[in-house]
């Protein structure tokens, strides 16, 4: 991410706590969310805290947009609520003395600028019109996480940070909030910084990675280029994002048909409306090579494509990057299969998607 | 009994009794304040001593207390001295010297409510206020004080019932002045001395229903609640 066309800051981070060594360098995008990944206990709440200024003994340096939040050489260390930034934090912390409206409000009167969005539009977002006069206690874990980002977004920040907000939630919960974090995207500029060890979360959620390991940023880059990289995610959740757009539903057969980059691909179900933008998740063990179209087969999705590179770390399988017209692909093959079709960079070969691996996940814009 | 006046035999100490508790109790809750809140967060090494420090009159015996607080306020000692040379008044056998030694002597009371209820209030409740832009002072007052609601409550009742019941230290620092230090104890005390039980008996009795209503009201106050 070193050569960001567009950044809103750059941080710099530097924290011994016991064992534990935080050492994170990275530059924020201005617009979207940036997925902050990597396993548990590697530094990416403490990288968060860091931000938002909840961590005093941190070294380094912040910069988001004009304002320096830290320096540490000219020893520049801007308080946590003087740091124009909204923080949902893991569970929802909202205030138990104060109703929905209090805690919406608390924020708000502390802004040190209007918000860019209304107190209702970001009200019907979130879809909290209809709790605003609860107690705190009233409400479900998934209506408390709601009500915890529109408090920090009402505080009008430069900067979301969201610490795992799904978490801690049952599936149903977090299946109510993703449709709501979604039309949040759209519809608002404020970039996002968005911690999670979730895969599925992250893919679904992020424009651009983060990944982290051991206290150290290991990637940075967009999502689709980190997503096919067997390495960050392991061989099994390996695979590409597809932004896609729905042209059409088969009532009949019960599939939609969707145009990417490189075609077009059958999906089961309904995914969307005519002409709304999907993303899709293929997986790189659901993408199978073939040299010549087969005559007849089960599979719906073929594809042509072009063999960039391949890479062999070693294992049973073998990576192959495939490019299917302006899209990339990636399939995960057995070694056998990769000497026996002689697969070599730039040759021509049908990539097999298999249609129920292919991975929808809800709509964005 | 001279000053006695009032709508009942005793009116007038169990007024008094009233007003010293009410002083005593809005200086405790002003002043143990930022005391407990100090308490509840500092980890350095003056805690614990401050701590043992503030429960000292539990344990004390309040004659003990009473007569180290009369060398105190007394004409000879450091504070009654300054107070001699400010107002021309003594402090001991005052009414403003009972005040301070009741401020002493129900310290904990006020104390250690306040710093259990600051200390469940929490460092998330407090990071959360900063970063929607509170600063200390205004997290304090938006945060922790109305989340410390019932430590409060519990604070007033304890600090006010306590040294409505005190008996010893005012014994030995107010003496037994109608008007102006003969509390209500004192006067229950007073009456058993001269065998008159019928005053005594009222006066006793208010203090034991007063006793009992502040205690099932701080029960009530802190009982369990459920949780949605």
């Amino acid at each position: 991410m070193s050569e960001l066309a567009n950044k809103l800051g750059r941080c710099e981070l530097a924290l011994d706590r016991g064992d534990f060594k935080l050492r994170a360098e990275f530059d924020l995008p201005a617009q979207g969310i940036t997925g902050l990944f990597g396993p548990s206990g590697s530094g990416k709440t403490t990288v968060l805290r860091c931000l938002a200024g909840l961590e005093p003994n941190v070294q380094g340096r912040v910069q988001i947009a004009n304002a320096v939040w830290q320096d540490s050489a000219t020893r520049v260390f801007v308080p946590a609520y003087r740091r124009e930034v909204g923080y949902v934090f893991h569970g929802a912390r909202l205030f138990s003395h104060l109703d929905v409206a209090g805690n919406i409000e608390y924020g708000r009167r502390r802004a040190r600028r209007e918000s860019d969005v209304s107190y209702e539009h970001i009200c019907e977002l979130l879809g909290i019109d209809a709790l605003i006069r609860r107690k705190t206690s009233q409400l479900s874990r998934g209506e408390q996480q709601r009500v915890a980002i529109a408090r920090a977004l009402l505080r009008s920040p430069q900067l979301l940070l969201m610490d795992e907000p799904l978490s801690g939630l049952d599936s149903d919960s977090r299946r109510e909030i993703l449709p709501f974090l979604d039309r949040l995207r759209a519809a608002l500029q404020i970039p996002i910084l968005y911690v999670s060890h979730n895969i599925d979360e992250t893919t679904h959620l992020s424009d651009h990675l983060i990944v982290m390991r051991q206290g150290r940023v290991t990637e940075t880059g967009a999502l689709e280029h980190l997503l096919s990289d067997a390495e960050i995610f392991g061989a099994d959740a390996s695979g590409v994002v597809l932004d896609a757009v729905v042209d059409g539903y088969d009532a009949g057969n019960q599939l939609s048909s969707v145009r990417f980059g490189g075609g077009t691909l059958l999906v089961p179900g309904k995914l969307a409306n005519d002409n709304e933008a999907v993303r899709l998740r293929v997986l790189a063990r659901d993408v199978s090579i073939s040299l010549h179209t087969p005559p007849r087969t089960s599979i719906l999705n073929q594809v042509e494509a072009t063999v960039e590179r391949i890479s062999d770390r070693g294992g049973p399988h073998v990576q192959i990057e495939l490019r299917a017209g302006t899209s990339r692909l990636v399939a995960s093959v057995s070694r056998l299969s990769r000497t026996d079709l002689a697969l070599r960079e730039g040759q021509a070969v049908i990539a097999q998607i298999k249609g129920v691996a292919v991975k929808a996940w809800g709509t964005f814009s | 009994m001279l000053g006695e006046g009032g709508w009942f035999p005793g009116a007038g100490p169990l007024w008094l009794s009233i007003q010293l508790a009410g002083a005593t109790t809005l200086i405790l809750v002003i002043v143990g304040t930022p005391l407990a809140w100090w308490l509840s967060r500092t980890r350095g090494f003056w805690r614990t001593p401050v701590e043992a420090v503030v429960a000292m009159p539990i344990v004390l015996p309040p004659t003990v207390m009473g007569f180290y607080m009369l060398i105190l306020l007394g004409p000879a000692g450091p504070l009654g001295k300054f107070w001699l040379s400010l107002s021309g008044d003594t402090l001991s056998f005052s009414f403003a010297g009972l005040v301070i030694a009741s401020c002493v002597y129900s310290l904990p009371f006020v104390v250690q409510p306040l710093q259990n209820a600051f200390q469940a209030v929490g460092e998330d409740s407090l990071e959360t206020a900063a970063t929607l832009g509170a600063r200390p002072i205004d997290a304090f007052f938006s945060v922790v004080v109305p989340q410390s609601m019932r430590g409060y409550l519990t604070a007033a009742v304890m600090g006010f019932a306590h040294t409505l019941g005190e008996f010893g230290v005012v014994l030995m620092v107010g003496g037994n002045i109608p008007g102006r230090t003969r509390v209500i104890s004192i006067a229950i005390y007073d009456h058993v001395e001269s065998l008159d039980y019928a005053k005594a008996h009222l006066l006793s009795a208010i203090l034991l229903v007063f006793a009992f209503l502040a205690l099932l009201f701080l029960y009530f106050v802190n009982r369990p609640r459920n949780h949605v």
